[in-house]
């Protein structure tokens, strides 16, 4: 093994430069954007699961003193193309309003323009809707019966996509095994819920022939849907990427919302605003996150060796197919999780009911799989009598084994799972922990100690979309970064995309330093427009560690390239006579003999006399990069590398249980954490921390739960509990770095640790708790009244 | 709709406006006043992004109505620091702790810690998170917020002794 890289900025505690203009209330959020003539949009929501829709009487609410327009869906789909469909279902047509059919409650069946938000809510009231109530079906099982009520009649049926994977033997496997075992492991509908709800504000500008967006965006590809959308070109789109995200976590997708208000401002020529309010961004914003049942089968071994794993998942996908779909499929990354799992089968289904419909959600699918996994795991450790880090060491791959080809076909870059384990169980002293948890039991209450190791697939490409969607060959998911220095010297990096709290520029600018050897503080990083910005695929899949960091470093390196030519051709030397430091390069041995840094650019810049024969004046430098291992559709077997880099990570949660009212309070909270080199030690831990309250939020807490007439019970922050400073330890975190080879500087992601494995040990440790009473629980989330209910039963 | 005059000093400038009684504070800051630090989760009382301070005390802006404010006196997020940009020190040490990722929360978050800070210089953990329990934030797990309180606090001290 190579010796660790020596790094000067990366690794390094340094500050977060964006966080300087949050804290003085200068952040610039969609809705801080304000244009002269502006107009305000409020929505008009169906209250039915699922009507007809008849007719709409717009006339009272036009006759509203303030109220210039109300779009209805007819309109807006006889002048649009339907959204993207991350499936191959040209039957089922997804639109931003609903048009002849509302399919859930709260779907936005006619948008309201006005002066001002308040006069648009009055007007949405007057807004007579003939609707006419028809069947509907909100259970997934109950969807999937031939007597079901469907929820798009052209599609035929509610199932939007339904296949099967077999990788490796898997009836051999299980007719071999000394053991087998079922369950069934459910994961309900809650989402990552920003505190800032989705905002947009588009502006047409006739004389330019360009629509200027400014949105609270994270989303692949926005210009170019929202292009198709509105049959206009690319080049007529330009969204601010330079607008500060107020939190997504893969949820902020908004096309609907931007295709309303850019079709509403080409048409009445002012700027034209929307921002949902808490009931329009929960109930009709379309963004909530999976809603599967696991059925899960397992064969292992007297040892607890697992041998092959079979999952059913089925999604309950809500009213339209979207990419929501596709959250099955990037499990197919680490569908056996951080274990030597020979075989497995993979049967994915995505069913509609009457519901919102949901987005991508942090982890992309991959926290509900990890959960099921984990419970299996605990499952065979209690059958077997066997401790649950002991069934872990045995089944975890070995440090030695990387790469690691897993069934479907991935391969794992790295990792030291048993290292990252043990140090974990040293530092949170879990003997201790055990004591602590028997002396609470002594006192009568029931205490339970969690652990779960699961896996963070990072470095996002999109090998899911032509695994389930044979007409898409989607295979490149590449980033971009544009460095130009200026005259002066100057450097300026420049990405395209927008960011939501991931420090981005800290990226950039970290990244470029470290190879260009400049001062960081040095260095400006920004979010280019879209029209002029190079590809990039926003930061999804825990991605930009790897990939933009990837791309500025590779347009760092050029750069120095140059530097170094100029140099070379300069002192009449070859390159390798001379050394490159801090932007300054002088001859090996003769450190008189230098040119500086400036004195370089300036010769790029303006002595072109002085510049290497039929080089590029200036000094600039772009690279788009592709995922690393990407590149490749699925074979013909079904396997596929996904994602290149895999981190690694193990919970300890301790907990108890007040056994009269199924409260749950955490004590303790430990995680080992490998995300291989870490460039910021305060970005990581941040996105950690904040990902633990995620998965917090959704073992315990969060529920978009629907009642029997298909009404969103969970429309406020009254009845969606996001987790408070209350709810969520302090955390004790351990790092361990065991670098990705297919990395620039060893990184491999960390946008959604914490999420993938707290709700799986959340779901251990209140197992824990309950074994001593013989029961069990296997559903999230594990609210009080769903523990006081099993206590009680 | 009918108009009413509102006169309030915020950050020590006083402002006056007519203004449609049922503008919520909130909206009167952001809209009228374009003091935008201010920001809006939820406009129902519960993730306090909203907060502002009013005669001293922390009060959730999307639950006053502008008209409630007539005469009072408010300090917002661009108000915390020194005229002269200097950071104070509660600011300071979020920055330096990064205690926020998306920074949507976190004037809020400012407000609710800087009130504790002058109630309170030296809180323990458990009054920290006492103190931000009603400000929800989605990024952090609050963890790097509690921290950031801890060391604006020693600072404060630092410079007092
Ligand atoms: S916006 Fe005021 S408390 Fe949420
Ligand atoms: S920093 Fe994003 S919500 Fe708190």
């Amino acid at each position: 093994m190579s010796a660790p890289q020596q790094f000067k900025y990366i690794t390094k505690k340094r500050r977060v430069r964006e966080d300087r203009r949050f804290v003085t209330g200068k952040g610039r959020f969609a809705a801080d954007f304000k244009f002269p003539g502006m107009l305000h949009i409020a929505m008009v929501a169906s209250p039915f699961a699922c009507a007809k829709i008849n007719s709409i009487d717009s006339s009272p609410a036009l006759e509203l003193p303030g109220v210039h327009y109300v779009l209805t869906g007819v309109e807006l789909a006889a002048n649009i193309n339907p959204l993207l469909s991350g499936l191959d279902l040209p039957d089922v047509k997804r639109l931003p309003l609903a048009n002849g059919r509302a399919r859930y409650a709260g779907e936005w069946v006619a948008a309201v323009v006005a002066d001002t938000r308040h006069i648009a809510e009055d007007a949405a009231e007057l807004v007579a809707i003939d609707y006419e109530m028809l069947d509907f079906v909100i259970d997934p099982e109950e969807a999937l019966q031939d007597t079901a009520p469907v929820v798009h009649p052209e599609n035929g049926s509610n199932i939007f996509f339904d296949k099967t994977w077999t990788w490796g033997d898997v009836e051999g496997d299980f007719a071999k095994a000394e053991h087998t075992l079922a369950l069934q492991a459910k994961w309900s509908r809650s989402s990552t819920v920003p505190i800032e709800t989705f905002a947009v504000t588009a502006s047409w500008d006739e004389g330019r022939e360009m629509l200027d967006i400014w949105a609270s965006i994270q989303m692949p590809k926005y210009p170019e849907q929202i292009a198709r959308a509105l049959q206009i070109p690319v080049t007529s789109v330009n969204v601010h990427f330079d607008v500060d995200v107020g939190g997504s976590y893969g949820l902020k997708r908004g096309i609907r919302q931007t295709v309303i208000v850019a079709y509403l401002t080409k048409k009445l020529q002012r700027p034209v605003r929307f921002i949902e309010d808490r009931l329009e961004n929960m109930a009709g914003g379309e963004m909530h996150g999976p809603d599967r049942v696991f059925d899960m089968e397992v064969a292992y071994d007297e040892q607890g060796i697992m041998e092959s794993l079979k999952i059913t998942a089925t999604d309950d996908c809500g009213c339209y197919p979207g990419r929501a779909p596709l959250q099955l499929g990037k499990p197919v990354s680490a569908i056996v999780g951080p274990y030597r799992i020979k075989s497995a089968r993979y049967h994915a289904r995505s069913v509609s009911t009457n519901k919102t419909s949901q987005e991508a959600v942090r982890g992309f699918g991959q926290a509900p799989t990890n959960f099921a996994i984990e419970t299996v795991v605990d499952r065979i450790a209690s059958t077997l009598n066997i401790s649950r880090e002991e069934v872990r060491r045995r089944n975890l791959i070995r440090s030695e084994e990387f790469p690691w080809r897993i069934p479907s076909g991935s391969e794992y870059d790295s990792g030291d799972y048993h290292a990252v384990l043990d140090k974990l169980m040293r530092a949170a002293d879990w003997d201790k922990l055990i004591e602590k948890r028997n002396s609470f039991r002594n006192d009568g209450k029931l205490a339970g100690l969690g652990l779960s190791t699961c896996l963070e697939p990072s470095g996002g490409n999109s090998s899911f979309e032509p695994l389930f969607n044979p007409k898409n060959d989607t295979t490149t998911w590449m980033e971009s970064c544009l460095i130009k220095v200026d005259m002066l010297g100057g450097i300026c990096a420049m990405m395209g995309t927008s960011s939501s709290g991931q420090g981005h520029e800290t990226l950039l600018a970290v990244s470029i330093a470290e190879v260009l050897e400049r001062d960081p503080d040095s260095i400006r990083a920004i979010h280019s427009e879209s029209v002029g910005a190079l590809p990039s695929n926003s930061p999804v899949g825990s991605r930009m560690a790897i990939m933009l960091g990837g791309a500025a470093a590779g347009a760092a390196k050029k750069i120095k390239n140059q530097v170094i030519a100029i140099a070379a051709h300069n002192f009449q030397l070859p390159e390798d006579r001379l050394v490159y430091e801090g932007g300054d390069v002088y001859v090996k041995g003769d450190t008189e003999r230098c040119l500086r840094w400036e004195q370089l650019v300036d010769i790029a810049h303006r002595q072109y006399h002085n510049m290497p024969i039929g080089s590029e004046p200036g000094l600039q430098a772009q690279h788009t990069w592709e995922v690393p291992t990407g590149g490749a559709m699925p074979k013909e077997d079904g396997t596929v590398q996904m994602y290149p880099c895999y981190a690694f990570e193990a919970h300890i949660p301790l907990i108890t249980i007040d056994p009269g009212t199924g409260q749950v309070q955490i004590h303790d909270y430990y995680i080992g954490h490998d995300c291989g080199t870490v460039i910021n030690p305060d970005i990581v831990r941040g996105m950690t921390f904040g990902g633990i309250a995620h998965g917090i939020g959704a073992a315990l807490y969060e529920k978009f739960q629907y009642d029997e007439s298909g009404q969103l019970q969970a429309g406020t922050f009254m009845d969606y509990l996001l987790p408070s400073a209350h709810e969520i330890p302090a955390v004790e975190m351990i790092k361990h770095h065991t670098p990705s080879p297919l990395t620039e500087f060893g990184q491999k992601g960390s946008g959604e640790s914490g999420y993938l494995g707290a709700p799986a040990a959340i779901a251990s440790a209140v197992n824990d708790a309950l074994a001593p009473l013989g029961k069990s629980i296997a559903t999230l989330p594990m609210r009080v009244r769903d523990l006081e209910e099993l206590l009680n039963s | 709709m009918s108009k009413n005059s509102v006169h309030i000093t915020v950050n020590g400038t006083a402002y006056k406006r007519e203004i449609e009684p049922r503008l919520t504070l909130v909206d009167f800051l952001r809209d009228e006043l374009d003091l935008t630090g201010t920001h809006v989760g939820c406009e129902h009382g519960v993730c306090g992004a909203c907060s502002v301070i009013m005669d001293g005390r922390p009060v959730r802006s999307c639950l006053i109505y502008a008209v409630m404010a007539d005469g009072h006196d408010f300090v917002t997020v661009e108000g915390l620091g020194s005229k002269d940009g200097s950071l104070s020190p509660i600011q300071d040490a979020f920055w330096e702790n990064h205690a926020m990722q998306c920074g949507y929360c976190t004037p809020g978050m400012l407000i609710a810690c800087h009130h504790l800070l002058e109630e309170n210089p030296d809180p323990t953990e458990e009054e920290i998170r006492e103190a931000i329990g009603g400000n929800l934030c989605r990024c952090t797990g609050y963890q790097q917020i509690v921290e950031a309180v801890k060391i604006a606090a020693q600072k404060i001290h630092g410079v007092n002794l």
